[in-house]
């Protein structure tokens, strides 16, 4: 019982470390940045989740409605993933130029050319 | 002329003069002209300030607040007062003598030469006439940064690696030593004026004060206490001038002066005698006086002799003020006086020896006394001077260090000061005794055994010397002042020895 | 009144005049527009300072929301003089920027660096205004992904990827942020720094917190480079065009730091995390470390630009260390090194630009006779390395007194030993270069004296001259400092 209670900060680990993981394995810079989102995306699931209180319906003024969910944390990370959004949109862009300066995204082979310069 | 002006205009009018030589860099004549001209003014407005300090005055200037609660301002007592007055004095000598010797050497890059001298005196003033701990430091390292490019000054591999040494001993001591004691001091006392009787007393337990003085004394490496002394037998390979004024009167004097100063004005003697946290500190010096001046001995280079007779007579002065006795106090303060002016003349002789002898090696001098008859007499008369003979001004400081020793009932640095007279004898008097009494056909020939701490270029063998051939004119005249200077320090030694009195006896 | 607006103006101007470089696209007239944007920043930051120094603590909710609900703009004398600091660097880097951006990015990108530099700007500004800690996380993504670009905009393709790598590390500390926020809002409810000043400390002991306060520091750590989440830090700084480096090496870490002490001191001041725990320990020896470790690692460099990035992770250990002191001393010592450090590696920087405008390249092996060929340059660098140093009368020997001050009182002898170290350290870094350019000949055929325009020497010398006004007269500075410092040790308002 405990453990599903707790189910979605699980998940949020899980997604978190796997997210984490990638970025720092992978030798890919697109799949980095495809690491990079899954992290953030555990953070979106957290603040959402936390906002939920339990019989809680959408925050809407109505008769009847007594017990909702705190939109606060909803609003929050709109901004968030706002802000991922352009993070993901900007270091795609990097790995385009990447691309073009030393024509490969590979890590280690980036690496190897910086050591020749 | 009111005094306190003056006080401000005798450490400006040195970097006012280094901001004018350069632009006077274009014609020799006018530059020499411009230091010559700073160095009268600055005897001058120091004979103006002398009165009211031999009067008993205490002159303070008080000039900006630097942090809050900490400002900096100068205040000239009776050492400061002592000191200010040699190097000022000296100044004019040194720049007679550099203009001989600069011309006759062809050293390039002349104008920085004298635009850094002119910065080295200015903060020597500075330092002369720092009203606090945080006054002396900001000129302290003025000092030892304004002096690092006449070390350099030859841009050699040589150079560059003195220079190397200086600024790393130098800086590493003042800034891992001595400012941590600065601070520490601020932190248990909250000031860092320089006051009659100290600002410690009361305020640190006796285990402190000695880690104090501890820092104090050897993180002003500019007073070459062994073991942070390989500074200045590196700075040998600076133009002889350099060498004169700055390593044998402004430079070290500075670093001796300071630590006196610390002594009787942050700690107080009465307090630190009190202590006794000084005592193994006068063994440190009184090692220091005899590994250098054995070392001195072992030296053929000239002026890497005189770099560790340096080295041990600025252990005397800290020896003096490490008794902290009355007599032991004025003995420092007076051989800071004596030792310069007998310091000065040797280190202008090596020069003229080197740039009309081509000779930097005791060994190549004998029978220098032929063709250099007035050198080699001055030389003489330093060495006196330096050893402590009579008729010169040494003698005086060494009789009240003697005394020194005798008040605080230690014998046995009493026959340390003995020793080390004999050994000075030793490693100084047969270089004008050969020169004059020997053949110059005795002379080796010129091997590769260089003084490693310093070598300076020209060891060519030179013709022998055919009849008299001394230095340029200008430096013959420096030397003859400064000679002059040891004699007349011997039959009028009251000055000084009045000033110092005032410093003990408030 | 207009003037009660200020708070918000301060963010918005340069938020909004962005958009117009990017309309504009003239280089100099996007170059105009950023100037006179940073200009009036700066007026509106010293007014603000002027007004907290008489007044006490302005406070402006945003929009009129009333805290703790809207956002709310709080500033007292840490903050403003933190704005101070931001739009004075700007104000010198702009006129700066104009003939050195010319010559280090392709003109049509140059719009592009305007626009950035005011989103940028108008982020650190955001940061060092708002009393929202959410708040302060959209404000340091705005500036940390205009400074990506900016990095990227350098003419070696190695900027590239040190922007990419930057990207990548800045994101995870902005992401670790926003976690500990989300812990902190968990256990609270409420987002506003003074709220949650009162609110923390009855849930304090909660594992929530801890945690959240473990993500806070390693997010913040890596924003301000803290030792070892520094990694980004070299690179970025190196191949940044001149202009970039100047101004994010003199502000960019700064406003970091000035968060760090925000969360440490002002939202979690109620409770004692640096009395709990071996917090103040962690970031002790981290800053030592970094320290020595940054300042060994400087002297082995041959790209000066570089040598002076390891320089800067090397001072930031001093302003960490002047936290984890956790007294007013060294919190004042951090607060006035974030001053003084901004204003001597400015200078030091601009030299960087001033020998790349000239020369193309800042290899040390370049710097042959350079005392010779720049000497404005050269004595320009010479003069803030002595502050680097900490030679009196300098900027860096204000800070330094005060750091050993602060760990002479605290009794942390082997802090006193890491700060002198490291101050020596730097002798040799600085006196490395200096050799190089004043005692070897310059190379054959290399021109005369030849030096940068005065459009970059002014600037230069400003900020280097400022160095030395505020190391002669460091009352005004560290009167500031000492204010803010009691400010953060004070009741939460």
């Amino acid at each position: 019982m405990e453990f599903l209670g707790l189910l979605n900060y699980w998940i949020i680990i899980v997604l978190m470390m796997t997210g984490f993981y990638i970025v720092i394995a992978h030798n890919n810079l697109v799949k980095k940045i495809v690491g990079l989102n899954i992290f953030q995306a555990s953070v979106f699931v957290f603040y959402i989740t936390m906002a939920k209180v339990k019989g809680g319906t959408a925050p809407i003024l109505a008769e009847g409605i007594e017990v909702y969910s705190n939109p606060l944390p909803h609003v929050l990370i709109l901004t968030a993933i706002v802000v991922g959004v352009a993070t993901t949109a900007l270091g795609l862009a990097l790995v385009i130029r990447i691309r073009d300066a030393y024509g490969t995204i590979e890590d280690d082979e980036i690496e190897a050319r910086e050591n020749e310069l | 002329m009111t005094v306190e002006l003056a006080i401000i205009l005798a450490v400006a009018v040195p970097f006012a003069g280094a901001v004018l030589i350069p632009l006077a860099g274009a014609t020799p004549n006018l530059r020499e002209t411009v230091t010559l001209v700073c160095a009268a003014i600055l005897l001058y407005l120091v004979s103006v300030i002398y009165p009211a300090v031999a009067a008993g005055g205490v002159p303070e200037v008080y000039l900006f607040e630097m942090l809050p609660g900490l400002s900096v301002f100068f205040l000239v007592e009776p050492l400061g007062m002592i000191f200010a007055g040699i190097a000022s004095f000296l100044w004019i000598a040194t720049s007679v003598y550099s203009i001989g010797y600069m011309r006759a050497h062809n050293e390039e890059n002349q104008t920085r030469f004298y635009a850094y001298f002119a910065i080295a005196l200015g903060a020597t003033m500075g330092i002369a006439f720092a009203g606090n701990m945080l006054t002396l430091f900001i000129f302290y390292e003025v000092l030892t940064l304004s002096t690092f490019p006449l070390v350099a000054h030859a841009g050699t591999e040589d150079a560059k690696r003195a220079g190397r040494v200086y600024l790393g001993i130098l800086l590493g001591t003042s800034i891992g030593l001595l400012l941590l004691a600065i601070i520490w001091t601020w932190t248990l006392t909250g000031t860092l004026d320089f006051t009659d009787g100290g600002i410690l007393a009361g305020k640190a337990d006796g285990l402190t004060v000695g880690i104090l003085l501890a820092l104090y004394t050897f993180g002003i490496g500019k007073a070459a206490l062994m073991p942070f002394h390989r500074w200045l037998p590196a700075a040998m390979v600076a133009p002889t001038p350099v060498s004169a004024l700055l390593h044998a009167v402004a430079v070290v004097k500075a670093g001796v002066f300071t630590v006196v100063k610390v002594v009787i004005y942050i700690f107080g003697i009465d307090f630190l005698f009190d202590i006794g946290v000084s005592e193994w500190l006068q063994y440190v010096a009184a090692a220091t006086i005899l590994i250098a001046s054995l070392v001195a001995m072992t030296r053929d280079n000239l002026k890497a002799r005189l770099a560790y007779s340096t080295i041990s007579q600025l252990s005397y002065i800290i020896l003096g003020a490490m008794l902290v006795t009355d007599l032991g106090i004025i003995g420092s303060g007076m051989h800071i006086a004596m030792h310069a002016f007998g310091k000065i003349t040797l280190f202008f002789c090596a020069g003229a020896f080197m740039i009309a002898a081509h000779k930097t090696e005791i060994s190549q001098m004998r029978g220098i006394g032929r063709a250099m008859p007035l050198t080699t007499l001055a030389f003489f008369i330093g060495s006196l001077s330096v050893i402590g003979l009579p008729p010169m001004g040494g003698l005086w400081s060494k009789w009240y260090l003697a005394l020194g020793t005798l008040e605080a009932g230690k014998l046995g640095l009493l026959g340390v000061l003995m020793v080390s007279s004999l050994l000075n004898v030793a490693y100084l008097l047969p270089i004008p005794f050969r020169g004059f009494f020997s053949s110059p056909q005795e002379n080796p020939p010129p091997e590769s055994s260089h003084d490693h701490d310093s070598e300076h270029g020209h060891t060519h063998d030179h013709d022998r010397p055919k009849g008299i051939k001394e230095a340029p004119v200008a430096c013959l005249i420096a030397i003859g002042v400064t000679s002059a200077g040891c004699l007349v320090l011997f039959f009028f030694p009251d000055p000084v020895y009045e000033l110092m009195r005032m410093v003990v006896a408030p | 009144m207009i003037a009660a607006q200020y708070p918000a103006l301060q963010v918005v101007l340069a938020l909004l005049a962005a958009p117009v470089c990017l309309i504009l696209r003239r280089p100099r007239a996007a170059w105009a527009v950023a100037t006179v944007i940073t200009w009036i920043s700066l007026a509106i930051a010293l007014s603000l300072l002027g007004r907290v120094w008489e007044t006490g603590v302005i406070l402006y909710p945003m929009g009129d929301w009333a805290a703790p609900w809207g956002i709310e703009y709080q500033i007292d004398t840490v903050n403003a003089f933190m704005l101070v600091i931001v739009t004075l660097i700007g104000s010198v880097v702009m006129p700066f920027a104009r003939a050195s951006v010319e010559a280090e990015i392709e003109e049509e990108r140059i719009y592009l660096f305007y626009c950035m530099y005011l989103l940028n700007l108008a982020g650190l500004l955001g940061i060092a205004i708002t009393g929202d800690v959410f708040n302060l996380f959209v404000f340091l993504e705005i500036s940390s992904l205009s400074s990506y670009v900016m990095i990227s905009l350098g003419r070696d393709q190695r900027a590239l990827t040190a922007a990419y790598r930057y990207l990548v590390m800045g994101t995870i500390g902005a992401t670790f942020y926003i976690i500990g926020v989300g812990m902190m809002y968990m256990m609270t409810g409420t987002l506003n720094m003074a709220d949650l000043a009162t609110i923390l400390p009855a849930v304090a002991d909660s594992r929530t917190i801890q945690v959240a306060l473990g993500f806070l520091t390693v997010g913040l750590g890596l924003k301000l480079a803290l030792f070892p989440l520094h990694l980004w830090l070299p690179n970025a700084y190196t191949y940044a065009p001149s202009a970039v480096t100047v101004f994010l090496a003199a502000t960019g870490t700064k406003v970091a730091v000035y968060a760090f002490i925000r969360i440490f001191f002002t939202v979690f001041g109620g409770v004692e995390v640096f009395n709990a725990g071996f917090i103040p320990e962690i970031l002790a020896v981290l800053a030592a470390l970094a320290m020595i470790g940054a300042s060994v690692v400087a002297i082995y460099q041959t790209d000066v630009k570089r040598l002076l990035a390891y320089s800067s992770i090397a001072q930031i250990g001093y302003m960490v260390l002047g936290i984890s002191m956790v007294t007013v001393t060294g919190l004042a010592g951090t607060i006035v090194h974030l001053f003084n450090h901004a204003i001597m590696k400015g200078g030091l920087f601009m030299a960087m630009g001033c020998i790349l405008f000239k020369i193309g390249s800042v290899q040390l092996d370049q710097f042959e006779g350079l005392g010779k060929r720049m000497p404005v340059t050269m004595a320009a660098f010479v003069a803030g390395g002595f502050s680097l140093i900490g030679v009196p009368l300098t900027v860096g020997f204000v800070s330094k007194w005060y750091l050993v001050q602060a760990a002479l009182e605290k009794g942390w002898w082997l802090a006193v030993a890491a700060i002198l170290v490291s101050s020596l350290l730097a002798v040799i870094y600085i006196w490395r270069v200096v050799e190089v350019a004043y005692f070897r000949p310059p190379p054959k055929g290399s021109a005369e004296v030849s030096e940068a325009p005065l459009s970059m020497l002014v600037p230069l010398w400003i900020l280097i001259g400022a160095s030395y006004y505020f190391g002669i007269d460091a009352t005004r500075t560290l009167d500031i400092a000492f204010v803010a410092a009691e400010t953060l040790f004070g009741p939460p308002q």
